[in-house]
């Protein structure tokens, strides 16, 4: 080349490539930073994740309530949300008119917009009231032989926290079902129809099975945003370290325990605590994320695929 | 075909709408309960004054918004370039190597971090060696959240710059790293997108302010100090038996929403009919 030979373009290449190594250096720094803050109270090993006993003052660090609250009102959302998600999913793939997949998946998608304070001030001063007196009782009426719908009824608790999550995991759900389920070749659904099957049936037998891994992405994509949601939790689960059987029962979360409990943290060993709950929570969602992702890959390459033809 | 099938058929494609119903009836009902309970907050004070004390007349969130347009901007400052030109890497030059799928990965999958978790981070960095919440740990918490999202959604712009373009400018003896701005100003629009998402996300988020900002009565007074912000202050106020703070807390919301979904449904009136990547 004729030109002055100039430096720039290695620098550009290698300035990008160093700033792209960020997301690689903050993948390490979260469990490195994680794990070595909660070097104190790791050294107590399980206790920590099976104690119950949450006593800072006399340093009793056991966050199983928390872990348990975590892990009920995830379960509760994705009982009611994957259902409610995969119905709007099958909607906007299989029997919404064109004309309305844009506008029906734009609403869906502003429920992923509204802030989680909101979706927790809302919950506080508008859900939770409602649940506890035109729901709660009812549950408890009819399905309060189980024992999850008994005792006594409180407008916050780890059910009205997991409906609240709920709601919010359906955007997240939703989306990823649906392009899982639209990139099931029209091939699978025309076999079933031609077979005689009804428009269900075709659904349930060739599309939904076919999208299968998709729809599993979905549901763990959903679990690792309920597992580690905070604030609207925080504001409807009642933050109190109980393990009840009951739904209706206040409980707390890993994520509420951190945001409620930081301020007040005094001694090395309770921050440390708190630190480790954060480390369960990063390795939960870590790890649900890539699973995830892992099974989108393939989604997604046949999909970008499909878009070409 | 027998009518027992055809009923169960109409029974379950009914449920699918039932089910869309189920999902839009909260956004609806969020959206009317935050306008109508926050409207009367919102007047000139809600601009202009500190919070009031509890129980008594007047008073607003200016301190808040000012806080949190602080850090918004300087959080952006942070993670805007820094995902923009990771991304730029991930396209332009690692589109088919190990390395960038490994970044669009775990870029991903960072991206489903809980924001709490980034708080716990950014507390046990910053915070717990200064000994103080900050503006500046608030900043770079947001910052560190936006980082993996612009890096992804600005990778998935530019792959879908036309080769062509970039063949013609390396063609015309244009260096690599100007094809790369050239393509990158191809793109500028859902680059543009994509970043306004990302500060959408940020604005709204509370839970790593909390171990990183944390809260102040006052307005902005310096770098190393802690700074009001209007999630924080709906968390708060919310929380607070007081009517007077409820009520803010409502109106903090309605402008909240307004901003965040605001620039939500802009940048898809902006892009419809076009591809978006986020």
């Amino acid at each position: 080349m004729g030109r002055r030979r100039s430096g720039a373009d290695p620098a550009f290449k290698y300035g990008t490539l160093i700033l792209s190594s960020s997301v690689l250096v903050l993948a390490l720094i979260y469990f490195y930073e994680l794990y070595t803050g909660s070097v104190p109270t790791l050294r107590t090993g399980l206790g920590f994740v099976f104690g119950s006993i949450w006593d800072p003052v006399n340093s009793h660090f056991g966050v199983f309530p928390m872990l348990y609250g975590s892990l009920v009102t995830s379960a509760i959302a994705l009982v009611i949300g994957v259902p409610v998600s995969l119905g709007v999913a099958i909607f906007l793939s299989e029997l919404s008119p064109i004309g309305l997949r844009s506008p029906i998946s734009f609403v869906v998608e502003m429920l992923a917009a509204v802030p989680s304070v909101v979706y927790g001030l809302w919950g506080l001063f508008v859900l939770a009231p409602l649940l506890r007196t035109d729901v709660y009782p009812y549950l408890e009426r009819y399905l309060g032989f189980l024992p999850i719908f008994q005792g006594t009824i409180y407008g916050v608790s780890m059910l009205t926290a997991g409906i609240i999550l709920a709601i919010m995991i359906i955007p997240i759900v939703a989306s990823i079902s649906r392009d899982a389920l639209l990139a099931v070749p029209d091939s699978q659904r025309e076999a079933a129809l031609a077979l005689g099957a009804t428009k269900s049936e075709a659904i349930r037998m060739s599309v939904l099975s076919y999208a299968r891994s998709g729809i599993m992405a979905s549901v763990f994509l959903g679990f690792g945003r309920a597992f580690g949601e905070t604030m609207a939790v925080t504001m409807l689960i009642g933050n109190t370290p109980l393990v009840s059987a009951s739904l209706f029962s206040p409980g707390y979360s890993l994520a509420s325990l951190i945001a409620n409990e930081y301020t007040e943290a005094s001694s090395a060993v309770y921050i440390s605590a708190l630190i480790e709950a954060g480390l369960v929570l990063l390795f939960v969602s870590f790890f649900a994320n890539v699973i995830a992702r892992l099974m989108i890959g393939r989604l997604i390459r046949s999909r970008e695929a499909a878009s070409y033809l | 075909m027998n009518t027992r099938r055809v009923v169960v058929d109409k029974v379950l494609l009914s449920l699918t709408v039932v089910a869309l119903v189920a999902a839009v009836v909260p956004l609806v009902s969020i959206i009317i309960d935050v306008t109508a309970r926050g409207i009367g907050a919102i007047d000139l004070d809600f601009f202009t004054q500190l919070p009031p004390l509890a129980n008594t007349q007047g008073g607003g969130m200016a301190n808040a918004i000012q806080g949190t347009v602080l850090l918004v901007a300087f959080s952006s400052a942070i993670g805007l370039p820094i995902g923009l030109f990771s991304g730029v890497y991930v396209s332009e030059y690692g589109r088919t190597s190990r390395y960038g799928s490994l970044v669009r990965f775990l870029g991903d999958v960072l991206a489903g971090i809980p924001s709490i978790v980034t708080g716990v981070l950014v507390y046990t960095l910053i915070v717990l060696t200064y000994q103080s919440f900050s503006i500046i740990a608030g900043s770079i918490a947001l910052g560190t959240m936006m980082i993996p999202i612009v890096s992804n959604t600005t990778g998935e712009a530019l792959k879908a710059v036309p080769n062509s373009i970039r063949e013609a400018s390396l063609a015309l003896g244009v260096r690599k790293w100007r094809t790369s701005l050239l393509v990158i100003a191809n793109a500028k629009r859902s680059i543009a997108t994509a970043s306004l998402l990302a500060i959408a996300r940020i604005t709204g988020e509370t839970a790593p302010l909390i171990l990183t900002a944390g809260i102040s009565t006052l307005w902005f007074t310096g770098f190393n100090q802690p700074v009001a912000s209007l999630t924080y202050y709906i968390y708060y106020f919310a929380t607070s038996p007081f009517t007077n703070w409820q009520n803010l807390a409502w109106g903090a919301a309605l402008f909240l929403m307004i901003i965040v979904l605001g620039i939500n449904m802009g940048v898809r009136v902006l892009t419809r009919g076009k591809r978006v990547y986020a």
